[in-house]
């Protein structure tokens, strides 16, 4: 395969295979940002990979006073699911658990999907009938008393079955440092990038996986031909100048948001350039018969 | 597009029922047979022709230039999508049993408006009669969604079995305001004589000027309530000063505890 380099930066010429996924999204305001990004915090958290995980959610971005429903700050939320109703049971119980349970929130529907899934209508219950139903505006929202006041929730927030989740970007550099800051450039561009999230710890994941293992029963164990440790004993992709490689997943509302995103990823990267960053970036697949979205690189440079 | 234009020759003769004049009741007839709609309740026939003169226009917008105490149902059963002016008065139930759309009417409303109103969004300029969003006699429940909006005084009973839906009376209101509401909201901005909230269910009556609700509600202390400032942003274009009432900090009481007690008098701390 002939390589592509931008700005002394290797550009593997491969693909990122991405799934269909189904995708919600709520904007969790409080009295504060503090308080709302904590709630943010805390239902995302637990939710890198749908295998383990049961869905894959992460901070979309923060809104200003000025465009949330109720005047207060908040924090945009995305959560992916492989079905509709895995969705909606991850995300009443992530709302259940760590937003309703979070000092002065309230919960508000962000995406007009193709579907709608019940969330305040079944936390209303934790009100033991003392909750509150009102109409505003043709959405219906709850009132639940709780102990710090209410808790506003609204009834039904949207979902689509129109996600992608699965984009990705594998990150190689020299060593470490370097690999970490040319990943961190690439998260913080993709952050402003609307409609995706980077579900894993800090938008990156240092164990990347294949399909597979010698165990009996595991269906992922490590991707042992990017690992720097094992690039003389077995069949590796790195190179000799490779000591370190990081993964940044990618979800998406829509098609075009993931690819934004990594288009945005790969462009900081680029940027950066390899003296103080990556020498080379890579995108991982499964031969492209699983998944039919493919994100191409060389389609996607500056 | 120029709207749907019936403008008033004279003030009619007798009470005439208005019901047969919404848009979706006169598309596909031609000005000649409007014109021959019977609108008379007696036996005394008094004709669209006899009362009006037609202009045809889209019906998405019908437009009375003139009014009169006399209009009775003015918009019933108006669908989603529609709008009514009358640049008047109209007469008892304007808006009964609609379904959505929008009616503004820029001079007063008779007794019974927005009766059963299931969606619209009314708007009265001037001041409506007793019943405004009640229930007719033998009806279980009066309006069950939509937005009523009255500019100057209501009558008395405002609210009478509410089930769903916002009331907003920029002026006074009369006696028993709230009266067996079953869930809903209302606002008054001026005075609520009288007796407030009686036999309220699960109902929201925000008074801006306080009100008699007697012991039978129960102090719950004064709260920035979330659901209040969300409510505040969506009635910021359509009346200023609910709004603000809406954003201060309000102090709640709890009841009817003569009923199901699940319901509320809100007032400002």
């Amino acid at each position: 395969m002939p390589d592509i380099i931008r700005n002394g930066v290797t550009i593997d010429d491969n693909f990122a295979e991405a799934f269909p996924m189904s995708g919600t999204g709520i904007l969790i305001t409080a009295p504060n940002a503090k308080w709302a990004r904590q709630a943010a915090l805390t239902m995302t958290g637990f939710a890198t990979s749908v295998i383990g995980c049961g869905c894959e959610a992460g901070i979309d971005r923060e809104a200003p006073p000025e465009e949330t429903p109720d005047g207060r700050p908040g924090v945009r939320v995305l959560l992916f699911a492989m079905s509709s109703k895995d969705a909606e049971k991850q995300l009443v119980n992530r709302l259940g658990q760590c937003v309703l349970t979070c000092p002065g929130s309230a919960v508000y529907s962000t995406v007009a999907g193709e579907f709608e899934i019940k969330v305040g209508d079944a936390l209303r219950q934790f009100g033991d009938k003392w909750q509150m139903s009102k109409v505003v505006d043709d959405r219906r929202y709850w009132r639940v008393p709780v102990m710090d006041g209410e808790f506003f929730c609204e009834g039904k927030v949207g979902l689509t079955k129109k996600s992608v989740g699965g984009g990705n970007l594998l990150i190689m550099g020299a060593d470490w440092d370097k690999t970490m800051r040319a990943t961190e450039a690439a998260v913080s561009a993709i952050e402003c990038v609307a409609d995706a999230i980077a579900p894993f710890p800090g938008g990156i994941v240092r164990s990347g996986s294949k399909v597979g293992s010698k165990y009996k029963g595991m269906s992922a164990s490590t991707n042992d031909a990017y690992c720097p440790t094992l690039r003389g004993v077995t069949k590796s992709e790195l190179d000799a100048d490779i000591g370190c490689v990081l993964e940044i997943v990618i979800d998406g509302l829509t098609d075009n948001a993931v690819r934004e995103a990594m288009r945005a990823g790969l462009h900081a990267i680029i940027e950066m350039g390899p003296e103080q960053g990556a020498t080379r970036v890579g995108a991982g697949n499964y031969g492209g018969k699983l998944g039919p979205f493919h994100y191409h690189l060389k389609e996607l440079l500056p | 597009m120029k709207p749907f234009i019936f403008t008033l020759r004279q003030e009619p003769p007798q009470r005439v029922d208005l019901s047969a004049l919404t848009p979706d009741r006169l598309a596909g007839k031609s000005v000649a047979q409007i014109e021959a709609i019977e609108l008379g309740v007696t036996r005394i026939s008094t004709k669209v022709g006899d009362l009006f003169k037609v202009s045809e226009g889209d019906l998405k917008t019908v437009r009375y230039e003139g009014g009169s105490s006399r209009f009775d149902l003015l918009g019933a059963k108006l669908l989603p999508g529609f709008a009514i002016h009358v640049e008047g008065d109209v007469g008892a139930q304007c808006g009964r049993l609609a379904k959505g759309g929008r009616i503004t009417v820029a001079g007063n409303a008779g007794p019974h408006a927005a009766s059963g109103n299931l969606g619209a969004e009314m708007e009265i300029k001037g001041d409506v009669g007793d019943f405004l969003a009640g229930p007719l006699a033998g009806e279980l429940a009066g309006m069950a969604g939509g937005r009523v909006i009255v500019r100057g005084k209501a009558g008395e009973r405002v609210g009478d079995r509410l089930r769903r839906g916002i009331l907003i009376i920029e002026g006074d209101a009369g006696e028993d305001l709230g009266a067996r509401v079953i869930a809903g909201t209302i606002l008054v901005l001026g005075v609520a004589k009288g007796r407030v909230g009686y036999l309220n269910k699960r109902g929201s009556i925000v008074l801006a000027r306080g009100g008699c609700f007697g012991s039978t509600y129960v102090d719950c202390g004064a709260h920035e309530l979330t659901f209040a400032r969300l409510f505040a942003r969506s009635l910021r274009d359509h009346s200023a000063s609910a709004a603000d009432l809406l954003s201060r900090k309000l102090r709640r009481y709890g009841g009817d505890t003569a009923v199901y007690g699940k319901g509320e008098i809100l007032t400002p701390d």
